[in-house]
C-alpha cells in the first residue's frame, strides 16, 4: 500500500488543525470579526515555514524519498480565483470550515458535518455541471 | 503531557501546518490541497461525463487516503486529546455571539447549531447545507481552498493564490458582518 504514508501525514495535519483550533467555528467567527490574532498567527507562521521549505528544496535540488524530482506548485490566474474565492468565503463564514476542517470536524465528533461535507461535494458537482456557462 | 490536552497556540500549530508542505513533496512530490478531494469523490461516484470530472481519479487516490487521515487526526485531537475546556475565544466575540442568541462556547463548535435535528430548521439548513454547498462550489471554481491556495500557493509565491486568499477573506468578512446577523435572527 504505497499510499499508506499519506494516511500518517493526514493524521498529523488533522491533529494540528484540531489542536490549533483551526477547525473551530468559533475561531472562524472571531477571525472574520478581527477580534483575535490566533487564526492570523497560524497563517502568518505556516506560510513562511512552507516558503522556506520550498526555497530549500529548490536550492538544494532535493528529490523525493523515492528519488523522483520535485516540481514546484504553479497556480495560474483565472477569474475564478476571485469569483470562486468570494463564494467560498461566504461558505467559510457560514460553516466555519474550509474543506480540510470539514473532515477533521467529523472525526472530532461532530457527525452532522457529514451533511455539510455532502453539500460541499454536491456544490463541487454543480460547479462541474455549470462550468461551461460560467466565466472562467 | 498536559500540553497535549491543552489547545496548541498559533506559534506551534502554524509552523506544523506549514511543515505539511515539504512533508508531502519529499514523500512523493504531492501537493497539499484538500478541495481536490471533493472533486475526486465526484469523479469516482457521479462523473456524468462532465469535463471537470472525467479523468483518471485513481491516479490521484493518495489524497483520499490523506483526508481519511485528516479525519482520524480530528478524532485524535478532538476526542482522544480533547481539550476539556471551551475554546478560549475573545470576550468580545462571545458577547457578540450571545447577542445573536447563541450560548456560551462549550466545545469546538456551537452544538446548539451543529446537530442533526438543527438540519431541519431554516437556520441550521442555511448554515450547514447552503454553507457547505458554497464551500464546494466556490473552492472548485477557485481551483483551490485555504490549503491549496492559502498555504501551498502562498508558500510557492504564486500571486494568483494571494488574490484567492485575499478574496476568501474578503468574502468571509463581508458575509460575517453584513449577512450572518440576518441568518442568526431566523
Amino acid at each position: 500500500m504505497k499510499n499508506l504514508k499519506y494516511l500518517f501525514v493526514g493524521i498529523f495535519f488533522g491533529l494540528v488543525l484540531t489542536k490549533g483550533e483551526a477547525i473551530s467555528w468559533y475561531r472562524i467567527q472571531e477571525m472574520f470579526r478581527f477580534e483575535a490574532f490566533h487564526m492570523y498567527g497560524i497563517f502568518m507562521t505556516a506560510v513562511p515555514v512552507g516558503a522556506l521549505s520550498l526555497f530549500l528544496i529548490r536550492k538544494l535540488d532535493l528529490k523525493t524519498v523515492g528519488g523522483d524530482p520535485i516540481d514546484m506548485p504553479v497556480k495560474p490566474y483565472h477569474h475564478g480565483v476571485i469569483i470562486g474565492s468570494l463564494i467560498f468565503g461566504f461558505g467559510w463564514a457560514l460553516t466555519g470550515a474550509c474543506p480540510g476542517p470539514l473532515y477533521a470536524q467529523i472525526g472530532s465528533g461532530f457527525t452532522v458535518t457529514v451533511a455539510t461535507l455532502s453539500a460541499a461535494i454536491f456544490g463541487t458537482w454543480c460547479y462541474a455541471y455549470f462550468q461551461k456557462y460560467l466565466p472562467d | 503531557m498536559d500540553f497535549l490536552y491543552k489547545p496548541w497556540p498559533w506559534y506551534v500549530a502554524g509552523p506544523l501546518i506549514g511543515l505539511t508542505v515539504p512533508l508531502l513533496l519529499l514523500l512523493g512530490n504531492k501537493k497539499l490541497g484538500i478541495s481536490s478531494t471533493l472533486r475526486q469523490i465526484c469523479a469516482a461516484c457521479i462523473p456524468a461525463r462532465l469535463p471537470l470530472l472525467t479523468y483518471d481519479w485513481k491516479r490521484e487516490s493518495w489524497n483520499l487516503v490523506f483526508v481519511a487521515g485528516v479525519l482520524m487526526g480530528g478524532a485524535l485531537g478532538g476526542i482522544v486529546l480533547a481539550n476539556p475546556n471551551a475554546v478560549a475565544i475573545s470576550a468580545s466575540t462571545v458577547d457578540y455571539l450571545k447577542s445573536q442568541g447563541l450560548n456560551d462556547p462549550n466545545g469546538l463548535m456551537p452544538s446548539e447549531l451543529f446537530n442533526w435535528s438543527s438540519l431541519a430548521t431554516m437556520k441550521g439548513f442555511i448554515v450547514m447545507i447552503a454553507g457547505g454547498f458554497l464551500v464546494g462550489f466556490g473552492t472548485r471554481y477557485a481551483r483551490g481552498c485555504t490549503s491549496g491556495h492559502g498555504i501551498l500557493g502562498l508558500s510557492a509565491l504564486q500571486w494568483p493564490s494571494l488574490v484567492a486568499t485575499a478574496s476568501f477573506f474578503l468574502g468571509g468578512i463581508l458575509f460575517s458582518h453584513f449577512i450572518l446577523p440576518y441568518i442568526f435572527a431566523l
